[in-house]
C-alpha cells in the first residue's frame, strides 16, 4: 500500500481517537458523581444536593455533546479509512460495536434527554434511576469498546478462513472474556473516574479560593475527594495488569515500556530512567532498580523478562513460518482443497500474520530476500522512546493524583480546608493532568501495538482503505479545522459556566444572584 | 453453539434487521433531520426556533442512535458492505459526518449564550445538519440502484474506481430530492403535532410542500427505474447456505431488472403503493388538522419509501457497475454463520427493550411545546 496513505490514515485515526478521548472520561466518571450527588439528594431531601446534581450535570452536558459528536467519527472511520481491516476482522470486531449500540449507547442517549428535561415530569426516585441508567449506559459502552480494543491487542476466539479470506469468530465467550479486556476495562474506567473527580475537585476549589458558594463547593469537594481516592487506587492497583504476561505482542510492548534490549535474568531489574537508543539497541544512562521489573511483570522473582533482541529472534522465525503459511494459502486459493494442502496451512496459519509483514517489501511474500526479512523483523519492534517516556510520565502522574486525592480526602474529612488553602490550588491546577495521563496511556497501548492493527494477525500497512492521499488530506484537514473550532467553543463554554458556578441554575440561592424577596 | 437457523435463513434475517434499523432511523431521526432543514424557515424568531428545537429536545439523542447502531450492525453482519460502502463513498461520508457532528453541539450549545449572532450561526449549523444527511442518504440509495464502480483483487481488497462527483448524477440527485422532500414532510407533520400557533401554521405549509414534491419525485424515480435504468440479477452462485466471496458468482444487467422482485413477489408492491397512498392521506389529514393520524401516516410513508428501494434491490446491497460479478449481495457480503447466529440473539432481546424505554421517554415528555413552556423550563432548555 501507498506509504503516504498508511501514514495519513494512522495520523487521522490517532488525532480523532485521542480527541474523542478528551471527552469520554468525563462522561464515564461524572455520570457516577451525579448518581452519588443525586442519591444523597433523594435520601436527605436537601436542596443543595439537587443543585449540585443540576450544576455538575450542566457541565456534564457540555462535555457529553462533544463526546457523542466525536464518537460518530470513530464508529465510521473503520469503514472509511480501514476498509481492509473491516473486511479482514469485521466478523469478530464488528460484533462488540453493534452490541455497544444496542445495549449501551441506546440506553445512555435515550435517558440523557430525560436527565436534563425530566426533573419536573417524573418523581425523585424515578429521576435518580434515569441518572443511574445514563451512567450505566455510558460505562457499558466503554465495556464493549474495550472488548473490541482488547481483541486488537490479543485476538482470541478467532481463526482464518481461506474460503472467505478473513478472520472468523470461533468463540464468542473467548472474545468477551479476553484476559486483556478485564484489566483494560477497569483501568480505563477508573482513569475516567479520576479525571472526573479531579475536574469536580479543582472547580470546587476555585469557588472555595474565591470564598463563594461555600456550602455547595465543600460538599462537591468532599464527594470528588472520596470518589477520587477510590478511583486512583483502582487505577494503580487493579489497573494496569493489562495482561503483561499474555501474548507475544504484549511482551514487545512490555519490553518497549522498559527499553529492555537484553533479556533480564530473574529477578529482573526495572529501568527507572534512561535514554533509549533504537539504532544502537541500548539505553544510555540507565538507572535500574533491582528486582522490581520481575515482580511487576511476572509477579515472581524467578521468571525471566524477555528482551527486545531475543524477541526479534522469535519474530524472525515466525516470519519465515509465515512465508510458508502464505505459500500454503496460495495453494489452497489456486483450488487445491486436498486434506494435505489444508493440513499444511492449518499447521502454520498462526504465523500467517507475520508473513504478511513482508507485503510491505514484496507483494509475493514467498520470494522475500534475507534483507527484506531483516527489515520486517525490525518492523516488529515499535519505536521504543515514545513508549518508554509516555509510560513513565503516565505513572508519575498517577502517583501525583494519589497524593492530591489522598491529601484532599484527609483534609476535608478532618474539616481543615480553611487552614489548608494549598490543596485547593494544587487541585485547581491539576485539572488538566488526568487528561495528559490518559492520552499517554492510549499512546502506550496503541503505538505499542505497532506494526499491527490486530496483533500478530494483520499488519497496519495492509489495513487501510484504497483511498488517495488527496481524499485523506481533505478529511484530515477538515478534522483539524473543524475539531479545533469545536474545542475552542467547548472550552469557552466550559470555562464560562465553571466561572458562573451554581448561579447559572438561576435559583436565586447562589453567588451574585439577587436574593428573592 | 446452538444454531437456531440455517445460514441462508440468517442471511435473510440480517437483511431484515439492518432494514429494520434503517427504517427506525428514517422514521425517528427523520423528523429531527426534517426539523433541522425547516429551522430557519418555519422558525422566524428566536422564541419560535427554541420551540422547534425543544419539541425534539429530550429525544433527538436517542433517535440518532438508530443510525449509529445501523452502522455497527452493518459492520458486524456485512463487513464487506461496511468496508466497500464507507471507503468508496469516502468524501460523501466525511461530509455527512461533519454535518452529523454539528447536531449534538448545535443543540447543546446554541441556547447557552444569548447573543443573536451566536444563536443564528448555530441555527444554520443545525440546518446543514438536517440538509446534508437528508440529501446524501437519498443520493447514496440512488447510486446503489444505478450500481457503483468497484472490484476486488485476489486478497479480497476492494478498489473503488469512481469519483465523488460521479455520485452526483441526475438519477441520484432525484433520489436525493425524494429523501429530502420526504423528511421535510415528516418534520413538518411532527411539528404540526407538537406545536401550536405560527410555528404550527408554517409547519403545515412545509409538510404540504414536502409531500407534494415527494409524490412527484417518487413517481418520477419509479418510472425512471422501470424504463431507463438497468437492474442487476444473479445468474449463478454457489449454494446460498455456504460461505463464499462475492467474486464467486456471475451477475447480469437487464432492463427493468429492479422490477423483477415486484413481479415475482407481487405482495412487495405494497411498499411503493403504501408510500404513495400514505403520503396522500397524510397530506389530506394534515390539511384537516388531524395531526396525530397524519403523523402516523407520515411514519408509514417514510418506512414504505425505504422499503421500496430495499425490495427492489434484494438480494443486492451494493451492485458493482464496473464488475457486476463482484456486486455485494446478502449471500456473499455477510459474516460467518456463527457470528450471525450469536448476534441474532441481541435483536429480540434488546430491540423490544429499546422500544419500551424510548416510548416511555416520549410519554413522559409528551404535550405541546410552546414558548411559555420553554421559558418556564429555565436555563436548562435548548
Amino acid at each position: 500500500m501507498d506509504a503516504d496513505v498508511v501514514a495519513l490514515s494512522r495520523l487521522q485515526f490517532a488525532v480523532t481517537a485521542l480527541y474523542h478521548f478528551l471527552f469520554v472520561p468525563l462522561t464515564l466518571g461524572l455520570s457516577w458523581i451525579l448518581v452519588i450527588m443525586e442519591s444523597v439528594y433523594v435520601m436527605t431531601g436537601r436542596q443543595v444536593y439537587k443543585d449540585m446534581t443540576k450544576f455538575w450535570g450542566k457541565l456534564f452536558g457540555i462535555n457529553f455533546a462533544m463526546g457523542v459528536a466525536t464518537g460518530i467519527t470513530m464508529e465510521f472511520q473503520f469503514g472509511t479509512n480501514w476498509a481492509y481491516f473491516s473486511h479482514y476482522v469485521g466478523d469478530i470486531f464488528g460484533t462488540p460495536l453493534a452490541l455497544e449500540g444496542l445495549m449501551a449507547f441506546f440506553l445512555e442517549a435515550t435517558f440523557v434527554g430525560l436527565f436534563f428535561f425530566g426533573w419536573d415530569r417524573i418523581g425523585k426516585v424515578q429521576h435518580l434511576l434515569v441518572t443511574f441508567l445514563v451512567a450505566l449506559g455510558s460505562n457499558l459502552s466503554a465495556l464493549w469498546i474495550l472488548i473490541a480494543n482488547a481483541w486488537m491487542q490479543n485476538p482470541v476466539g478467532a481463526e482464518f478462513n481461506p474460503d472467505t479470506m478473513r478472520m472468523e469468530l470461533t468463540s464468542f465467550t473467548d472474545l468477551i472474556f479476553n484476559p486483556i479486556a478485564g484489566p483494560k476495562f477497569v483501568h480505563t474506567l477508573a482513569a475516567g473516574y479520576v479525571a472526573a473527580s479531579m475536574f469536580v475537585l479543582g472547580i470546587s476549589s476555585y469557588y472555595l479560593l474565591k470564598l463563594r458558594d461555600m456550602s455547595f463547593a465543600v460538599r462537591s469537594f468532599a464527594v470528588a475527594a472520596g470518589f477520587g481516592v477510590a478511583s486512583v487506587l483502582s487505577v494503580l492497583v487493579l489497573g494496569d495488569e493489562s495482561g503483561y504476561t499474555t501474548g507475544d505482542v504484549q511482551k514487545v510492548k512490555l519490553a518497549a515500556i522498559e527499553a529492555e534490549w537484553e533479556t533480564e535474568h530473574p529477578p529482573a531489574s526495572f529501568t527507572a530512567f534512561g535514554f533509549p537508543d533504537q539504532d544502537e539497541q541500548k539505553t544510555r544512562y540507565a538507572i535500574k532498580i533491582p528486582w522490581l521489573m520481575g515482580i511487576i511483570a511476572t509477579r515472581s522473582v524467578d521468571t525471566p523478562v524477555i528482551g527486545i533482541k531475543e524477541l526479534k529472534k522469535h519474530h524472525e522465525e515466525r516470519i519465515r513460518n509465515g512465508m510458508k503459511a502464505y505459500a500454503a494459502l496460495q495453494k489452497i486459493k489456486s483450488g487445491d482443497r486436498s486434506p494435505a494442502a489444508i493440513h499444511d496451512f492449518d499447521l502454520l496459519k498462526g504465523d500467517l500474520g507475520y508473513g504478511l509483514l513482508l507485503k510491505k517489501y514484496t507483494p509475493a511474500v514467498v520470494d522475500a530476500t534475507p534483507e527484506q526479512i531483516r527489515a520486517a523483523v525490525d518492523d516488529t519492534i515499535p519505536r521504543v522512546a515514545p513508549i518508554f517516556w509516555s509510560f513513565r510520565i503516565m505513572v508519575a502522574l498517577g502517583m501525583w493524583f494519589l497524593f492530591v486525592f489522598g491529601a484532599a480526602f484527609v483534609i476535608v474529612a478532618r474539616r481543615r480546608l480553611a487552614n489548608n488553602q494549598w490543596i485547593l490550588r494544587l487541585a485547581l491546577y491539576s485539572i488538566p493532568l488526568p487528561w495528559v495521563a490518559m492520552e499517554l496511556g492510549w499512546i502506550v497501548a496503541e503505538y505499542g501495538r505497532q506494526p499491527w492493527t490486530i496483533s500478530e494477525v494483520l499488519p497496519t500497512h495492509l489495513s487501510v482503505s484504497s483511498v488517495t492521499t488527496g481524499q485523506l488530506l481533505f478529511s484530515l484537514g477538515g478534522f483539524v479545522v473543524f475539531y479545533t473550532a469545536l474545542l475552542i467553543v467547548d472550552l469557552y463554554l466550559m470555562f464560562k459556566y465553571a466561572r458562573i458556578g451554581p448561579s447559572s441554575l438561576a435559583t436565586g440561592r447562589y453567588h451574585d444572584e439577587v436574593q428573592p424577596a | 453453539m446452538i444454531y437456531l437457523f440455517d445460514y441462508a435463513t440468517l442471511k435473510v434475517i440480517w437483511w431484515a434487521v439492518v432494514g429494520l434499523l434503517l427504517v427506525g432511523f428514517a422514521i425517528l431521526d427523520g423528523w429531527d433531520l426534517g426539523i433541522g432543514v425547516l429551522l430557519p424557515f418555519v422558525g422566524r424568531t428566536d422564541g419560535e426556533r427554541r420551540v422547534m428545537l425543544n419539541s425534539v429536545g429530550p429525544t433527538w439523542e436517542g433517535n440518532q442512535v438508530w443510525f449509529i447502531t445501523a452502522g455497527g450492525a452493518t459492520f458486524a453482519a456485512w463487513p464487506l458492505v461496511y468496508a466497500t460502502g464507507f471507503s468508496g463513498f469516502y468524501v460523501a461520508l466525511i461530509i455527512v459526518l461533519f454535518a452529523l457532528i454539528l447536531r449534538p453541539v448545535g443543540f447543546d450549545y446554541r441556547s447557552k449564550i444569548a447573543d443573536p449572532r451566536w444563536r443564528n450561526a448555530w441555527d444554520w449549523g443545525l440546518f446543514i445538519n438536517g440538509l446534508v444527511p437528508s440529501l446524501v442518504f437519498g443520493v447514496a440509495f440512488g447510486n446503489l440502484l444505478l450500481g457503483v464502480p468497484f472490484h476486488f483483487d485476489a486478497d479480497q481488497r476492494v478498489f473503488y474506481t469512481g469519483s465523488f462527483f460521479e455520485l452526483l448524477n441526475p438519477f441520484a440527485l432525484l433520489a436525493g430530492a425524494v429523501s429530502l422532500a420526504m423528511l421535510v414532510m415528516h418534520g413538518g407533520v411532527y411539528l404540526q403535532l407538537r406545536t401550536e400557533g405560527a410555528v404550527q401554521a408554517r409547519a403545515i405549509v412545509a409538510a404540504r410542500l414536502g409531500g407534494i414534491v415527494l409524490l412527484a419525485t417518487f413517481v418520477a424515480a419509479g418510472l425512471w427505474i422501470a424504463k431507463g435504468i438497468d437492474g442487476y440479477q444473479i445468474v449463478s452462485m454457489p449454494p446460498a447456505d455456504s460461505a463464499f466471496m462475492p467474486v464467486a458468482k456471475t451477475v447480469e444487467r437487464l432492463p427493468s431488472g429492479w422490477l423483477h422482485n415486484y413481479s415475482k413477489h407481487p405482495w412487495t408492491a405494497i411498499a411503493p403503493l403504501a408510500a404513495v397512498g400514505a403520503t396522500v392521506l397524510a397530506l389530506i389529514l394534515s390539511a384537516m388538522s388531524r395531526a396525530l393520524p397524519a403523523f402516523i401516516l407520515s411514519c408509514i410513508a417514510v418506512a414504505s419509501v425505504v422499503l421500496t428501494a430495499g425490495f427492489a434491490l434484494f438480494p443486492f446491497i451494493m451492485p458493482s457497475s464496473s464488475t457486476p460479478g463482484h456486486s455485494l449481495t446478502v449471500w456473499d457480503s455477510v459474516s460467518s454463520h456463527k457470528t450471525l447466529q450469536v448476534m441474532f440473539w441481541s435483536v429480540p432481546i434488546f430491540v423490544p427493550i429499546i422500544i419500551v424505554y424510548t416510548s416511555w421517554v416520549y410519554r413522559v415528555m409528551r404535550g405541546t411545546m410552546t414558548e411559555e413552556r420553554v421559558r418556564d423550563g429555565g436555563p436548562s432548555m435548548y
